[in-house]
């Protein structure tokens, strides 16, 4: 499935304008065609920050600073807005945590799905509607002619993500991010959406860079998992090795902090105390203040180096 | 924010069509603008035209509600003269409307906008909005055309408010950034995502607008600044009936009687669509 590389991010650094701290600092990570890529870590890890940055959708308030996001061969860091903005929804295209809050309440969502095919692949109106109605049944609507005419309030949570995943396929886009596409939604229709978005990328060869903090999200789809912790990149390895034999100790923290599902009960494993904010970073190692291996060496930043086949782990712990 | 709902929960109009202070405000209204529509149909007299043997005649049969100093018939002068009310007040609604709209979604969205702009709202915003439309009229010169002009000089700085304050809670939600996700532009994205969600407070501040706009063409026309005489409206003919309150009150009486009407007419439409349309207040 590794054909030539969708997308290459490269020493992606992004700083807040005003204090100059550092959020994001030299991420780097591919997506190849038709993989999907696992982007975990805690709240405050940089994973939101990371899609926008990708999208070119920073907050005003933060800015680039150094690093390239290779698309398809051009590198967006490098282009105007005018011309990032003309490659969204037809290169990338992203769908969001909050499928209630994401679709345009007062418009149908046919019309919605209808906009992006008539002004993105330049579809006459009258194939533009029948190409939403095929998308919405693509996306697992059910009588989707019906449901071309409905507003987002009259679809139910898991419905309006289905919206969202067509609307974010029509312009089709060789990169999908999805930014905690299930976390919003219950279980059953979780299970159902990640169902589509398995489908989708066999049937399509869709990129995937999936953002989420559910383990158990990660092992359904992810074919590789980028560890982020503070704004950096703690590990990547495929999903199997990381589930397996996880090498950074924030990756085994995350890991042994999931419920177990077999076994006897027992108490959760917490990751004492939190994700440093922006500014108050330590020097060194991020993880060094939590981390039950810290040594002196840990106080200037460990690089990111080879544990195994496709599998990098900045700690200086790991040999 | 808002609440799911399933398919067979009433669509909106429906809801408005239950809201009693909607249908009696728009059952109301209706009948004011057919009076005011059929003028010409339903009048039994010429509006302009007195009969000087009949001056400030009681309601009687000839004359439904009287005559005033002139001879000239009350209820002719009436369903004209809401030609005209109605007529400054749909002016007034429409520029109050588009300035206003122009005005907030700009200093809204474009935030390096927002001071000055609001800045000149809140000084215009200062004067008690009647003071200001007398001022502006005063200055221009009675005319139909320079009332509309003052009124919509005093209704526009809260309308903008209004707008400004959906579009800044818009412009944040997340299918506003959905929409920049598939490359839609600025423009765009003001027009079609923001704008048509801040519609629902525009409209019941629009209702507001027209009743206050009928209200104040009579406090204008009353001081001598609005729609220069013979032609009646409901100002004017209060004005003209001010010197025999006591002698003749049915002049003042039917013409206040009017816009009383239509400013509860507007005031229910307004409520009952401010019950709909604001989802806060959903049940």
């Amino acid at each position: 499935m590794t054909t030539g590389p969708v997308l290459v991010v490269d020493g992606l650094t992004t700083e807040l304008r005003r204090t100059t701290a550092t959020i994001l600092e030299g991420v780097t990570f591919s997506i190849a065609e038709g993989e999907t890529v696992a982007v975990v870590g805690e709240s405050g890890s940089g994973k939101s920050m990371l899609a926008l940055a990708v999208m070119g959708l920073l907050p005003r308030a933060i800015r680039r600073t150094a690093g390239s996001i290779v698309l398809g061969g051009t590198d967006l860091a490098a282009l105007s807005a005018g011309e990032v903005r003309a490659r969204r929804g037809r290169d990338l295209a992203m769908i969001f945590q909050e499928p209630l809050s994401a679709l345009n309440p007062v418009m149908r969502v046919g019309t919605q799905i209808v906009e992006v095919l008539t002004r993105r692949r330049g579809l006459p109106s009258h194939a533009a509607r029948a190409e939403a109605i095929r998308l919405l049944g693509r996306v697992g609507i059910a009588r989707p002619a019906e449901r071309f005419r409905a507003f987002p309030h009259e679809l139910s949570g898991g419905m309006r993500q289905r919206v969202m995943i067509a609307a974010a396929l029509a312009a089709q886009p060789r990169l999908l991010i999805a930014d905690e596409p299930t976390t919003a939604l219950d279980v059953t229709v979780q299970a159902q959406i990640l169902d589509l978005l398995r489908d989708l990328k066999r049937d399509i060869g869709l990129a995937l860079m999936l953002i989420t903090h559910d383990l158990g999200v990660v092992a359904e789809l992810a074919d590789r998992v980028v560890v982020l912790y503070a704004g950096r990149v703690a590990e990547i390895a495929p999903a199997t090795t990381l589930f397996d034999s996880a090498r950074h100790p924030y990756s085994r923290a995350l890991l042994a902090s999931r419920p177990r599902a077999h076994g006897p009960r027992s108490a959760l494993v917490p990751i004492e105390g939190a994700v440093p904010t922006a500014g108050t970073m330590p020097a060194g190692c991020r993880f060094r203040p939590r981390c039950s291996l810290a040594t002196v060496s840990c106080a200037s930043p460990p690089p990111l180096h080879a544990a195994g086949p496709d599998h990098l782990v900045a700690c200086w712990a790991v040999q | 924010m808002m609440e799911p709902r399933d398919l067979a929960s009433p669509a909106p109009w429906r809801r408005l069509l239950a809201s009693r202070p909607f249908v009696i405000g728009g059952i109301l209204l209706v009948v004011l603008v057919l009076a005011a529509a059929l003028a010409p149909i339903l009048a039994p007299h010429d509006p302009l035209r007195g009969n000087f043997r009949l001056r400030l005649a009681p309601p009687g049969p000839l004359h439904w509600l009287g005559t005033d100093h002139f001879g000239r018939d009350i209820l002719s002068r009436l369903l004209f003269g809401a030609r005209l009310s109605l007529a400054i007040g749909a002016a007034t609604t429409l520029a109050s409307g588009l300035a206003g709209t122009l005005i907030g979604a700009s200093a809204g969205y474009f935030r390096r906008l927002d001071e000055p702009l609001m800045r000149l709202m809140d000084a215009l915003m200062a004067f008690p909005a009647i003071l200001l439309a007398m001022a502006v009229a005063a200055t221009l010169g009675a005319s139909v055309g320079n009332v509309i002009i003052a009124l919509a000089v005093a209704t526009t700085p809260h309308t903008s408010r209004v707008v400004r304050a959906s579009v800044l809670v818009v412009r944040e939600l997340e299918f506003v950034e959905a929409a920049r996700s598939i490359g839609a532009t600025e423009t765009r994205i003001l027009l079609r995502h923001v704008l048509l969600n801040c519609l629902g407070p525009l409209i019941v501040r629009l209702t507001y607008v027209f009743a206050i706009a009928v209200l104040a063409e009579a406090a204008l026309s009353y001081i001598g600044v609005g729609p220069p005489p013979p032609a009646p409206s409901f100002g004017n003919i209060i004005a003209g009936g001010r010197d025999f309150l006591v002698t003749a009150p049915w002049i003042t009486i039917a013409p206040g009687c009017a816009i009383i009407a239509i400013v509860l007419a507007l005031n229910l439409l307004g409520d009952g669509l401010r019950d709909v349309l604001d989802p806060r207040l959903r049940p």
